[in-house]
């Protein structure tokens, strides 16, 4: 029956040492010990939030920066097709007019060709004229050394003029 | 280095206790061949054994912290009384008036001390406050407490996002414990910081006290019935202090029942609310008081079947006992701390249908 009849003694130091132990406790260990758990606990979440949402951003600009280099790419590829196109054009217009001057260069050799050709007929047929002239001239003078034959000549000549 | 520095000082504080307690044995070794001459004097009888006695003895308060009885030698310290009565009003006074040198209880200044209580011999009221093995121990285990934890409380000050170091990571996750697993899940995330400080000075006002207990010679603080009842009824005022509406009436008119029903509901309520914090009561002080008695027990069987062979049974077997004991001083802590905080959840619970 003691065993289990509480003490008045010790209730009052109990209820005394345990509101003191309580007061004492709770305002110089329970809360900082609290408060600074709570803070380290959050800071601790902030930084993962933090670390996490930059791992997110390096992941977007790492993607960013692939399609940016995609695209990059394709522009230059179009650029070195675009520049090939108009080489390609540059040359094969540079050819076009190579032709084209070439033939009328051509044409201008063969016209000036012709000319002279026609130019140096004409010169061989004066040649051919005056030579059959002197050989004429050398077959007449040859026929007619005598004085018979230059008469009949003569009176041939006259005929014609008066004739005309 | 810091770690070397917190051995040291815990080695220091080890040598200071011990030189501490024997010079408390140390006075009573001046007061013993007193005791022996005097001893040789009176008619030798020796007591029988009486392994009830000696366990009670053991698991209550007394006026003075007895360690050991070796023959004639008595190890013990004497505690200062405190006594109000009507006409003698406040002394103070040691407690080692009450016994002269045969160790034999006498009477001192009208007041003298039957069966660990102290009565007036005028028969008139005594109002005794006294500095009981209980008390001592009680306050030791403040102390203890307050050391510690204001300790840890300016470590945190200073630093608060440091990671914990030395006695800080030995509680730390400890009181997470009783904040994660016992106050949020009982009291619920809104509420539950109020109770915090309440809730971590209960559990470790019980382990600490059920551990101290534990060493050989210490007072079986958390196993009297007075320590267990000042705080179950501290319970019971923050419990019913904190009581919202919703648990009122769950108490004194629960919704959803026939009225009829409540003729028999309502008194079984008002029951509850009090069996609630007995049951506190009467939990911590029977388990702790049991644990005592058992190995109290184990160890009285030597004494017996006075057969020192019996002890390469018992002593295994009370080692065990002892760990058990270890680890029920942390259960019991945290079955009230948990058990309070689930009233605290039910009181503060808002009505939402």
């Amino acid at each position: 029956m003691e065993l289990i009849t509480p003490d008045f003694g010790l209730i009052f130091w109990q209820i005394l040492v345990f509101g003191i132990l309580f007061f004492l406790l709770a305002k110089f260990a329970w809360k900082p010990i609290i408060q600074s758990l709570h803070e380290r606990e959050e800071s601790i979440d902030q930084a993962i939030k933090l670390s996490e949402e930059t791992k997110k951003e390096m992941a977007e600009l790492k993607a960013g920066n692939e399609q940016l280099l995609v695209s990059a790419r394709a522009e230059r590829d179009a650029l070195i097709k675009q520049a090939k196109e108009a080489a390609d054009a540059m040359i094969s217009q540079a050819k076009l007019d190579a032709q084209t001057a070439a033939n009328q260069e051509i044409e201008k050799a063969r016209v000036a060709f012709e000319q002279e050709k026609v130019a140096a007929v004409a010169s061989i047929r004066k040649e051919a004229a005056s030579l059959s002239l002197d050989l004429a001239e050398k077959v007449l003078k040859s026929q007619l050394k005598d004085k018979a034959a230059q008469e009949k000549l003569v009176s041939e000549w006259i005929a014609d003029v008066t004739l005309k | 280095m810091s770690g070397k520095s917190i051995f040291k000082k815990v080695y220091f504080s080890n040598i200071i206790l011990g030189l501490f307690i024997s010079l408390f044995s140390f006075s009573a070794w001046a007061n013993e061949p007193v005791a022996a001459e005097a001893a040789e004097h009176a008619p030798k009888q020796e007591e029988k054994f009486d392994a009830g006695k000696m366990i009670l003895h053991h698991i209550a308060d007394e006026h003075e912290w007895h360690f050991f009885t070796i023959g004639h030698f008595h190890a013990t310290v004497p505690l200062p009384c405190i006594v109000y009565t009507q006409s003698a009003g406040l002394q103070i006074f040691s407690s080692s008036n009450f016994k002269n040198e045969h160790h034999e209880e006498v009477p001192y200044q009208g007041l003298k001390l039957e069966h660990g209580k102290i009565h007036a011999e005028n028969g008139e009221q005594v109002y005794d406050i006294s500095i009981t093995k209980n008390v001592a121990s009680l306050l030791i285990s403040a102390v203890l407490l307050l050391s510690i934890f204001i300790g840890i409380g300016k470590t945190y000050k200073e630093n608060p996002h440091r990671a914990p170091k030395g006695v800080q990571s030995l509680f730390e996750p400890i009181i997470i414990f009783v904040r994660d697993e016992i106050a949020k899940n009982n009291i619920g995330e809104k509420h539950y910081r109020r109770f915090m400080p309440y809730l971590l000075t209960v559990f470790f006002f019980i382990w600490f006290n059920n551990m101290l207990g534990l060493i050989p010679g210490g007072a079986n603080v958390t196993g009297n019935i007075a320590v267990t009842a000042v705080l179950a009824i501290i319970a019971f005022f923050v419990t019913n202090l904190n009581g919202k509406a919703t648990y009122w009436t769950h108490v004194f008119a629960m919704p959803g029942v026939p009225k009829w029903m409540l003729l028999i509901m309502t008194p079984v309520e008002i029951v509850g609310v009090f069996m609630k914090p007995f049951s506190l009561m009467v939990r911590l002080f029977a388990n702790m008081t049991a644990g005592h008695i058992i190995l109290l027990s184990l160890v009285s069987l030597i004494f017996i079947f006075e057969n020192s062979a019996l002890g390469i049974a018992v002593v295994p077997f009370s080692l065990f006992m002892n760990v058990i004991e270890l680890i029920v001083a942390f259960i019991q802590a945290f079955i009230f701390t948990m058990l309070v905080s689930t009233y605290i959840g039910a009181a503060i619970e808002e009505h939402h249908h």
